[in-house]
């Protein structure tokens, strides 16, 4: 039996209703899981609000004592996990796809290392502190960017002697001799420092987003704000780049230029994360293969892989916070020990797939 | 199908100061299947580089209807011209509705999203490469011909006047290689697409084109129809190669038959 053009049109819908099914089923599942870490983690503490009571609280109502610790306290915190988580997820995913290299996250290319030397030094050297630290980290992420592009060679003009692809792992393999660099540098202020202002600049370098003022808060939102309308724009230049340098650039994308633009966003992205809270490990590096995962397709899975982030992020703060009791861990330490295992676990897991792509 | 001019003037192309392509001009034929053959490393991937605007010309110019295509607003280009490059990358993962509708992101605009003209497209696209009973695999899982035809319902799916291909059917076996170049064919014949595609085997490019260009050293050194220009004196002065020129039984065109150190007349 043949087929006709309209059966094949039907056909088509069904495909595309079918994944834009799952799409909705998997945001759905990541919203309503955020959902419930948000009044967990709004929820617990010295002083348990109960599930009743956490929303009223967070609105201003209620008994003074819960609103100080849920709208005072955890309410800001909440926000920046969400806020950051959100943001790593998405520099990983748009690094990811635009590097085509599952490495290509920024705590592995040394973007968040050069957020972090700055921000040590900045500690260290200057005594800076607060906020003016998160500009410090702003600038170190944009520097060590700068460094590994002009190092690569720019953004490899379609053409030039190497094939696509093979930018993408100079790219990586520069920005690790760079995160080596950093580290070294953040090292060598460490060794060289007093030791509470040590201990400061450490708990800064694991990642913590416990102290957290209005004003960084703020910042933060209205930065990840800003790059999102960004990135909403240029997504489906990057999805067409997915294709390779080559074909995107019949599909009519100007691949330099979009990839410019890109990177420029996701360093904005890493350098907002990684200012407010120091570099949280590998929540950028697992949240895009999880995403991905999750909507089994491909697509550069923005949305989810925000939408893991955030989850991670959130979750590991609880954790950090009320799972060793007595003692509450930078948030960077909990995402290290989930992210070290899923690392290998995707590693594991590439061997066997290799070949495919 | 509107008319085009797909020209190159003055064309000089090179990578890091090394000259692959020197003064070469080239009219391609609007309407017709144009095959662009050569040696290795003679400039003919190059010059369709060129053309797609994957490269910018160290001198001299390569235009679209009077307009340099580097100056062509790109979105624009691509509704025109589309291209088929030798290696493109799957995604992991990707299904072929997906790959194929991708062929669409020229027609698309911030506010102008998927619309039914798509789907149409994209079926049309799927039908004619004989791939639409594969919409929903997964490109991983498909034949290397398969995949080709796959890569070509995108391209259609863009649904320009002119398509670029590099290579088509390189690591095609050779009933793969005939499917492919009969598809590109029947494109040019019932849709009017112009055609420019460069080739390795002499004798199916003799057998497709309805313009020959055959380069050697950056240079042209002969066009035009497979008969006026293949000869046994081409070949050697091409491609360094004895041999013997025949009329091809099957579909009449010039056929070549090398010659070597050990397989000669007498």
């Amino acid at each position: 039996m043949t087929s006709t053009l309209d059966s094949d049109i039907r056909m088509l819908g069904a495909v595309r209703s079918a994944t834009r099914r799952r799409v909705l089923v998997v945001t759905g599942i990541l919203v309503a899981v955020l959902v419930v870490l948000a009044i967990l983690a709004l929820m617990l503490g010295n002083r348990i609000v109960a599930p009743g009571d956490v929303l009223a609280a967070a609105f201003g109502q209620g008994p003074g004592g819960d609103r100080f610790v849920v709208q005072g306290l955890r309410l800001p915190r909440l926000t920046l996990a969400l806020l950051i988580g959100a943001c790593f997820g998405l520099v990983g995913a748009v690094f990811q796809s635009l590097l085509r290299n599952p490495l290509a996250s920024p705590d592995i290319i040394g973007i968040s290392q050069g957020a972090s030397g700055a921000a040590v030094g900045a500690i260290l050297l200057l005594g800076w502190s607060g906020i003016s630290v998160s500009f410090a980290a702003f600038g170190g992420a944009v520097i060590v960017a700068a460094a590994i592009t002009l190092l690569a060679g720019g953004f490899g003009p379609v053409g030039s002697s190497g094939r696509s692809g093979a930018v993408g792992s100079r790219f990586v393999l520069i920005g690790i001799a760079l995160a080596f660099l950093a580290q070294a540098i953040i090292g060598y202020l460490l060794t060289r420092a007093d030791v509470r202002d040590a201990q400061s600049a450490l708990v800064w370098l694991v990642g913590s987003i416990g102290t957290v003022q209005p004003a960084e808060l703020v910042v933060t939102a209205v930065g990840a704000l800003v790059l999102s309308v960004a990135l909403a724009v240029l997504a489906p230049r990057l999805r067409m780049l997915q294709l390779g340098d080559e074909a995107a650039t019949g599909l009519g994308v100007r691949v330099t230029r979009t990839r410019l633009l890109l990177t420029l966003v996701g360093v904005g992205f890493a350098a907002v994360a990684t200012a407010a809270a120091g570099p949280v490990a590998f929540v950028a590096f697992v949240s895009a293969p999880i995403a991905r995962r999750l909507l089994g397709g491909t697509g550069p899975a923005l949305v989810t892989s925000a939408l893991v982030g955030a989850v991670v992020v959130t979750g590991a703060d609880i954790v950090a916070q009320h799972a060793f009791p007595g003692l509450q861990v930078p948030v960077g330490i909990v995402t290290g020990i989930i992210g070290a295992p899923v690392l290998l676990l995707l590693l594991a897991r590439g061997n066997r797939t290799k070949g495919a792509a | 199908m509107t008319s085009h001019e797909l020209r190159a003037e003055g064309l000089a192309l090179g990578y890091e100061g090394r000259r692959v392509v020197e003064g070469l001009d080239l009219v391609v034929p609007d309407g017709r299947v144009t095959v662009i053959v050569g040696p290795n490393a003679c400039g003919k991937s190059t010059l369709l580089r060129a053309l797609a605007r994957l490269m910018r010309p160290e001198e001299g110019v390569a235009s679209l209807d009077g307009t340099d295509v580097h100056k062509y607003p790109s979105k624009q280009l691509a509704t025109v011209l589309g291209l088929l490059p030798q290696q493109p990358i799957a995604p992991e993962g990707i299904t072929v509705a997906d790959l194929v509708g991708r062929g669409r992101f020229p027609r698309q605009g911030l506010f102008r999203q998927w619309t039914a003209a798509d789907d149409e497209a994209v079926a049309h696209a799927l039908r004619s490469t004989g791939t639409d009973d594969l919409a929903a695999r997964h490109i991983e899982e498909l034949s290397g011909g398969q995949r080709q035809r796959v890569w070509i319902a995108m391209a259609l799916a863009q649904q320009t006047d002119i398509l670029l291909l590099d290579e088509p059917t390189t690591f095609l076996d050779v009933t793969h290689q005939i499917e492919v170049l009969d598809l590109l064919q029947e494109l040019n014949q019932e849709r009017g697409t112009t055609v420019v595609m460069v080739l390795h085997d002499l004798n199916l490019a003799a057998r497709y084109a309805d313009h020959l260009v055959v380069m050697s050293a950056g240079r042209i050194v002969a066009e035009g129809g497979p008969r006026d220009v293949i000869s046994a004196s081409l070949v050697k002065e091409a491609f360094g190669l004895e041999s013997l020129v025949i009329d091809d039984p099957v579909s009449g065109s010039p056929m070549v038959v090398p010659m070597g150190r050990f397989h000669g007349r007498g």
